[in-house]
């Protein structure tokens, strides 16, 4: 190999050794700053602090939670709020961007134009605008406890938040969850079972329509077993708030709402590429060969649909579970905000960011790690 | 959209006014079937309820102007579009100094007569990176000032409109070359670059904007040698160029792995080095592919420079925030952040039809 920069491979390895330098001489140069700035400061650096006493209340919690209790659990409360936020915005999104979605190809102009002014005022206005409008809405416009809007019979609207009535706690509850995910298993192995039989002898087995039974039969029949309860537990006026039922705290209430109908917008655009990205010729082709309309959808249409839809969709979930941070500037508190306090509390600012950092890292990278896996199995097996 | 599917209809036209162009369209769209026209019923009754609901509200009985106690009045039953004309300086402006106002008016109107030049194709040239240079140093001379007879305002003072304008424009205008450094970078041969710059863009998509902000916020103090301060609001434009700079470097990864491998190989043979391929023959074609989803990036980037609210930048969101927090005005927070609404989706709309009208006419070129 010639010394000069005149050859590539000498050129290339010059250029790596130079920008790592470089590199780790910037980082050399801040870590020795920040070093320098926190013994003038006099800020001990450490994780010390998660197990001292946090010393402030947390408006809603997953679990219990007292002034107390330490910082630790405070973090902890914080990742189970982004959790559940981010959970069930994941679930309704997809339901109602999903509906838009299909709306926008609708043939009745009236849906497609209302579902494209939807998609429209959504992805252009700020998140965060519209977070505050809600919140807004919750604060200022709607009334006290006492005269909480009722639009349906159970289900008040007040600036106190959201509730609604829920089944009364009952002991079968449990075993109903046990039998659903009991469902899913056996419905797992029911459809191995069901493809390899089809391979063997070439008969067809009803998978959908087992599944289904499998999955909401299940606990359907645990419910029966335990005497059928129908007990509801409504929110009743007690003094000067309500007593029992489902509460959504007017901050919980505002960001999912802010986060369902923003994301919804964008997951509508998604579900509609995926939709048009399946030619007319698919179907007319599945029709040709005799296959039925239900086994056209689930063996033609979605697997190719789903292609084009799922690496966007999981992007999105992605961004709902990112924006959910936003909720800070409300009051929710979610993992960022309770972050915010403790590190203005305590000092321990790289700590504190460094938590929120390898909290969310965590969650993106193993879903980017599993999008990979996904698009690798999917991908089109050209033979 | 829906017009090809008038065959749908049924059944004999009975007559003059069946037959119209227009009773056909609505027959088509309309009342295709039963399913259609239940739905069409539903959704006629819903939007025109909503609608007869917003007319009565934001126009009708809405106050347009005068005190808050009127505003008090009508509370429930119109919209207070009042706070509008007592508030607009602080909302535009904010705190910058009373009597020097029309300085952030003028950066604002400069910001705009940029975004028009370069909106336009024919300017697309050598010039354009120029007028950019000049018009951004003459926004920095007019919100400074301290030469020339403008008193100095510092940064602390600035905020509204303007404020939001520079994080973006400023984000924008510097994110860029930092993506396509990022982007070359990620596709280059050499482990050590590549690795590096992998490891930048994955780190910074995969966590919120608000850590970053926070980071700016709170670490960089830390991160400075003693005794060197830089003020808030540069700290958060850095964090947003670098958050913006990742996103936009993914797009225009995806604009150069879209170009044809021969574009490279005939750089190659055509002797020229890898600067000079890059900028003569790489870039432009692969810049020119990602036009619409770059316009997305900056929309999205728009809408976030709102996120600097929390850490305490007065940005046009902030102000308006901090304008309804008046006593005399609190409770109208929903009427205000829907007119505040409205300036972001001026913005972002436009960009919008921008994007997909450029997206036509590129590919009307592609097709020729």
């Amino acid at each position: 190999m010639r010394m000069s920069l005149n050859d590539p491979t000498f050129r290339a390895i010059f250029w790596q050794v130079v920008v790592i330098g470089g590199f780790g001489l910037i980082v050399w140069w801040l870590i020795s700053n920040t070093l320098r700035n926190l013994e003038i400061r006099a800020i001990a650096t450490g994780w010390d602090f998660l197990t001292r006493e946090a010393g402030f209340a947390i408006g809603e919690s997953v679990i219990e939670f007292e002034p107390e209790h330490s910082y630790g659990r405070a973090l902890w409360v914080g990742i189970l709020n982004t959790l559940r936020v981010a959970i069930v915005g994941i679930v309704l999104a997809t339901i109602l961007g999903t509906l838009i979605g299909i709306g926008r190809l609708s043939k009745n102009w009236l849906v497609s134009r209302a579902c494209s002014v939807y998609v429209e005022f959504m992805r252009n206005l700020p998140l965060l605008v519209q977070l505050f409008f809600w919140w807004a809405m919750f604060q200022d416009a709607f009334p006290g406890p006492r005269e909480a809007l009722q639009p349906l019979p159970g289900l008040f609207f007040s600036n106190r938040g959201i509730k609604m009535p829920i089944p009364a706690e009952h002991w079968i509850h449990a075993w109903m969850g046990v039998a659903f995910l009991a469902g899913i298993g056996a419905s797992y192995f029911m459809k191995r079972w069901a493809a390899a039989r089809q391979a063997a002898t070439g008969e067809q087995f009803p998978v959908f329509a087992a599944t289904l039974g499998l999955v909401l039969g299940l606990p359907f029949v645990v419910w029966l077993f335990g005497g059928a309860p129908v007990a509801l537990d409504w929110p009743v006026m007690r003094g000067f708030n309500f007593q029992g039922g489902l509460t959504m705290t007017p901050e919980f209430a505002a960001l999912l709402v802010g986060l369902v109908t923003y994301t919804a917008g964008f997951i509508a655009e998604i579900v509609r590429a995926g939709i048009l990205a399946v030619p007319h010729g698919q179907t007319e082709a599945a029709s040709a060969l005799g296959i039925r309309k239900g086994p056209m959808l689930q063996l033609v249409i979605l697997p190719q649909a789903l292609r084009v839809i799922i690496p966007p969709m999981t992007s999105q979930f992605l961004n709902l579970t990112k924006n959910s941070s936003l909720a800070v500037a409300i009051g929710y508190p979610d993992l960022v905000s309770i972050a915010n306090t403790t590190l203005n509390q305590t000092g321990q600012a790289i700590e504190g960011i460094s938590i929120i950092m390898a909290a969310y890292l965590t969650v993106s990278l193993s879903i980017s790690v599993f999008m990979n896996w996904y698009n690798k199995r999917i991908a089109f097996k050209e033979r | 959209m829906a017009n090809g599917h008038s065959t749908a209809i049924g059944g004999p036209s009975s007559g003059g006014l069946m037959d119209s162009k227009a009773a056909q369209w609505v027959r088509a769209n309309f009342f295709s079937s039963w399913w259609n026209t239940a739905l069409s019923l539903v959704l006629l009754y819903i939007v025109g309820k909503t609608l007869i609901w917003f007319l009565g509200w934001g126009v009708f009985n809405a106050v347009w102007y005068g005190p808050a106690a009127d505003c008090r009045a009508a509370k429930g039953i119109g919209a207070c579009w009042a706070v509008f004309p007592e508030k607009w300086r602080f909302i535009l402006f904010a705190t910058y100094p009373y009597d020097e106002q029309w300085r952030p008016a003028l950066s604002c109107v400069i910001f705009f007569a940029l975004y028009v030049y370069s909106a336009l194709r024919v300017n697309w040239n050598g010039r354009l990176p120029l007028v950019w240079i000049v018009g951004l140093l003459a926004i920095a001379f007019l919100m400074w000032g301290g030469t020339f007879g403008l008193s100095f305002v510092p940064q602390e003072r600035w905020g509204g409109l303007v404020l939001t304008l520079i994080l973006s424009t400023f984000g924008i205008a510097l994110a860029f070359p930092l993506a396509i450094l990022l982007a070359l970078g990620r596709r280059s041969h050499m482990p050590a670059i590549k690795t590096l710059c992998v490891v930048y863009i994955e780190l910074i998509r995969g966590v919120p904007l608000i850590s970053l902000l926070f980071m700016a916020s709170v670490m960089f103090p830390l991160f400075l040698p003693e005794g060197i301060t830089i003020d808030k609001l540069l700290r958060a434009q850095i964090a947003i160029i670098g958050f913006a700079g990742a996103y936009l470097a993914e797009v225009v990864r995806g604009g150069l792995q879209a170009l044809p491998k021969g574009q490279y190989e005939a750089a190659d043979a055509l002797g020229l080095s890898y600067w000079q391929a890059t900028r003569m023959i790489i870039l432009p074609q692969a810049l020119r592919m990602v036009i619409p989803p770059m316009v997305n990036t900056f929309i999205g980037l728009f809408k976030d420079t709102s996120l600097v609210l929390i850490i305490g930048l007065l940005d046009i969101l902030n102000a308006a925030k901090t304008a309804v927090s008046d006593p005399a005005w609190r409770g109208f927070g929903p009427d205000v952040y829907f007119g505040v609404s409205l300036i972001y989706f001026v913005f972002c709309f436009a960009m919008s039809k921008y994007s997909q009208q450029v997206e036509h006419e590129l590919n009307r070129d592609r097709h020729r």
